[in-house]
């Protein structure tokens, strides 16, 4: 083990140069060891003694790009190039980031570190010309940043960062240093490729799921297939017997199998047939439930999420009316890298390492769980393989902790995809209701819209939610449409099933519910789907989305019997983003994606490559869900299991994208998710335009096998 | 029990049952980590290894399976030409996001690669859909497929 203060991780260990991660154990201890001199404007970025740049990434890499991303914008501001900044995966540390959280989700990264990272760069940038201006007794502001050093052209004369950094850091930190005119960016805003992307495709990138210390064991568990049901027996007997199997540890809803190997520790789980008995107190239900019970917090008043203008007086005045009701299931993540966790708790320590979305979170879970102060947990985060909001529960830490507080060795815990899908963190199921009235010449003149499900944000509030999920009425509340009166209404209504964030959340809940109604009006109105969308929405960064994908798509062109085309319009996370799905229904009903059009504004893009990618990303992902995706509860349990009955898109049946960037200067906007949220209207309005079936529940192949 | 495999050209024994699966036996016991964990009932790819040039699932394929045979895990395909091509191929078109899996992939991608140097997307379709990827990167990945045939093919040439 290392031990390491705070700048001793900047710039020694734990380091990602170029693409070769070399990853590291911290310990959670905290003693200061000299350390050379560096320019340090905050806590997380600082050129070191020998002039390199260095960031501790204050953002989680689940695959997004945001280590990439991150980097380009320091090298910008310090003027190197960004495979030559010395890269970090910090250990969770609220303190040491705040204000910023290490938390990520929500496409928040480059909106939250866009200005405080290029403030910090800048600072640093300025501390090191105030130095070489001094050393030639120029001005400063005839002295620029070039390629790792400080050059004065007019004297031809320039030093390398290694040769200032002593007498910058000795000096105060310049205030109010300005950052680089967007104008002036050499990498920001170019395609760049991601620097871990080498060292990943080598199988040489460390997942929590690899990590291996010196005596660990491993370790399965099964948990109660029925939520909230408990441990009724287990043969430890026969989980003994297979060889290699070290221990059953039973707890009160979960049982664990310790072994040498992750594949003994699974036989001896199965060997072991655990047994359960549902918890009498909790109800066992049945997906129909749920969603009767989700469908009926519709006709409650709901609590009020936004209102303008009178609503009933408007809506008296409407040449007509229209409503739609939409249902959409609980979904699983399904990351490819299934829950696991390796921990070791000893002498008053806890040390975990995993790859985790909540980083500074996880470590005052588990410190309050253990009881232990909080400088002696340590959480050395790893990259993720996929996150998609899962990793912003610590369950699958704590289940690792309360093993690994039971045994004198670390130990490793890897769930079975089996009890990855079946105790998940759920995307809620969600109901939304319009009504909305129009005027005779189609002009929307009134919008209610009521949303019903489960609310994430009330169980992480607690006593202070207010009735109001203010996630899960995301894109809900300003809709680009105009209207004269509006109300958005929100009802909570839970279940068992434990519900939390899913790319996209309360924003693609929205999207796929909006944009599924306008397209419904549109059509009943007989007026194309881009053109009515385009007559009731003033914003011109959203005309300019939507006109891309009509020129891209070939939109309007005709299209042979079973091929339909559909549209959907975002703006959601500071994002702007169209996109026209094309699909082919065969006379089995079955759905093929053939290509989709995408175009977004998200202001300035720091690195294209990363943009399009996310495009991919969500285009695949979310349709995968739009299509496929459903868990279901019967007799209290997840039905789902792997990969067979929780289908995803393979490569046979991933569409052909086109997508643009929209050129912008203003302020960047989120990307993890619009693009996931996006797919998910323009494939049900596809299928519309294909069928003629209006599909207002999904998964849309189930529902259009039903239709 | 014992196992002894050749990995990546070099002769290992392990003291392991015969019927561990690869998948396990490659990241738990050899402590070669690239081969990954996703199913571990043959759908998702992601512990895809060569035996013998074609492709396995890890998850299926009893170590005491590969005894006698010759195995490449994502870790060997680094020494080979057509590995060469692949990275270049993955690192130009920029195909990684989570990265998870990649090694399946570009395993899978091999493994076609080596019966047929020159896929359509067809192929591409046939070759490459028994590996699942989350994040989507399949545009990516149908297009380094490609980029990878053509710098093999150079490089022969």
């Amino acid at each position: 083990m290392i031990t390491a203060t705070r700048r001793g991780v900047l710039s020694a260990t734990g380091v990602l140069t170029g693409a070769l991660m070399v990853p590291v154990a911290i310990g959670a201890s905290r003693t200061r060891a000299a350390t050379p001199a560096a320019v340090a404007p905050n806590a997380w970025l600082s050129v070191d003694g020998e002039g390199h740049v260095g960031v501790a990434l204050p953002k989680t890499e689940m695959g997004q790009g945001i280590m990439t991303a991150i980097v380009m914008l320091a090298a910008e501001e310090l003027a190197v190039r960004p495979g030559d900044v010395k890269v970090s995966i910090p250990d969770g540390d609220a303190a040491r980031f705040a204000p910023i959280t290490q938390e990520t989700g929500g496409s928040t990264s480059i909106r939250e570190l866009w200005q405080p990272l290029r403030e910090a760069a800048a600072t640093a940038r300025v501390a090191l010309i105030a130095v070489a201006a001094k050393k030639w007794g120029v001005p400063a502001g005839e002295c620029a940043a070039h390629e790792g050093t400080i050059v004065h052209r007019t004297s031809n004369r320039s030093l390398p960062y290694a040769a200032l950094v002593a007498d910058a850091a000795a000096a105060p930190l310049p205030k109010d240093a300005p950052v680089l005119p967007t104008s002036s960016y050499a990498v920001v805003g170019k395609p760049f490729r991601r620097l871990d992307g080498d060292a990943k495709a080598r199988g040489k990138v460390e997942y929590g799921i690899d990590v291996i210390l010196p005596g660990m064991r491993y370790a399965t568990l099964a948990q109660s297939p029925v939520f909230g049901g408990k441990l009724a027996g287990v043969d430890e007997a026969a989980a003994r017997a297979v060889p290699g199997v070290l221990g059953v540890i039973k707890g009160d809803d979960v049982v664990y199998v310790l072994a040498t190997n992750t594949w003994a520790a699974r036989q001896g789980l199965a060997a072991a047939k655990p047994q359960w008995h549902a918890d009498a107190s909790r109800t066992i239900v049945n997906q129909a439930e749920i969603d009767a019970n989700v469908t009926a917090g519709l006709a409650k008043p709901g609590f009020v999420a936004a209102t303008s203008g009178d609503l009933d007086k408007v809506r008296q005045g409407a040449a007509r009316t229209f409503t739609g009701t939409y249902h959409q299931p609980f979904l699983a993540h399904a990351t490819m890298e299934p829950a696991n966790c390796v921990a070791q708790v000893k002498d008053g320590h806890c040390e975990v390492w995993t790859g985790t979305q909540i980083p500074s979170q996880a470590r005052s879970v588990i410190a309050t769980r253990l009881g232990l102060p909080m400088e002696k947990v340590a959480i050395h985060n790893r990259t993720m393989g996929g996150g998609f909001g899962r990793r912003l529960e610590p369950d699958m830490i704590e289940r690792c902790v309360d093993l690994a507080k039971q045994v004198p060795f670390p130990v490793k815990l890897v769930w079975t995809r089996e009890e990855d899908v079946a105790h998940d963190w759920y995307r809620p199921v969600y109901a939304d209701r319009f009504n909305i009235g129009l005027a005779a010449d189609g002009r929307i003149l009134s919008w209610e819209h009521k949303i019903a499900g489960s609310s994430i944000m009330a169980r992480l509030l607690g006593d202070k939610f207010t009735g109001v999920d203010d996630d899960a009425v995301d894109g809900a509340i300003n809709p680009l449409y105009g209207a004269d009166a509006r109300k958005v209404t929100f009802q909570q209504v839970e279940s068992l099933v434990p519900t939390s964030w899913w790319r996209g959340v309360g924003g693609l809940r929205s999207t796929f519910a909006i944009e599924s109604m306008i397209d419904e009006i549109a059509h009943s109105l007989g007026k194309d789907p881009i053109a009515y969308r385009l007559s009731q929405i003033s914003d011109p960064r959203a005309h300019a989305v939507l006109e891309t994908v009509r020129a891209q798509s070939g939109w309007g062109e005709k299209t042979a019997a079973g091929i339909g085309r559909g549209v959907s319009v975002l703006h959601v996370w500071d994002t702007y983003m169209a996109a026209v799905a094309e699909v082919s229904v065969d006379s089995d009903k079955q759905i093929t994606v053939r290509k989709v059009t995408v175009a977004v504004d998200c202001g300035q893009a720091v690195n294209p490559s990363g943009i399009l990618a996310q495009i991919d990303s969500g285009v695949n992902f979310g349709g995968s869900a739009a299509l496929f995706g459903e868990i279901t509860i019967a007799g209290g349990q997840v039905e789902q299991s792997n990969f067979h009955d929780y289908r995803v898109l393979r490569m046979n049946e991933a569409p052909v994208i086109h997508a643009t960037i929209i050129e912008s200067s203003e302020k960047p906007g989120g990307m993890g998710e619009p693009p996931n949220a996006i797919i998910f209207p323009a494939l049900a309005n596809a299928v519309f335009a294909a069928t003629g079936k209006r599909l207002r529940s999904l998964p849309l192949q189930k529902e259009l096998q039903k239709a | 029990m014992a196992v002894t495999l050749t990995i990546n050209g070099e002769r290992r024994t392990f003291d392991v049952p015969p019927e561990m699966p690869l998948l396990w036996l490659l990241r738990d016991v050899a402590q070669l980590t690239g081969t990954k964990y996703g199913c571990a009932v043959g759908l998702c790819g992601a512990c895809s290894v060569l035996l013998d040039g074609v492709r396995v699932f890890g998850c299926q394929t009893p170590a005491g399976d590969a005894v006698g045979r010759s195995i490449t895990t994502i870790e060997g395909l680094a020494d080979q030409p057509l590995g060469k091509a692949l990275f270049s191929a993955w690192n130009e078109v920029d195909v990684v996001q989570c990265g998870y899996c990649q090694p399946g992939q570009i395993i899978a991608a091999a493994a076609m690669l080596k019966e047929n140097a020159h896929p359509d997307d067809a192929d591409i379709d046939a070759g490459m859909s028994g590996n699942i990827c989350r994040c989507g990167t399949y545009p990516r990945i149908r297009a380094a497929v490609h980029r990878a045939a053509q710098i093999h093919a150079e490089e022969k040439a």
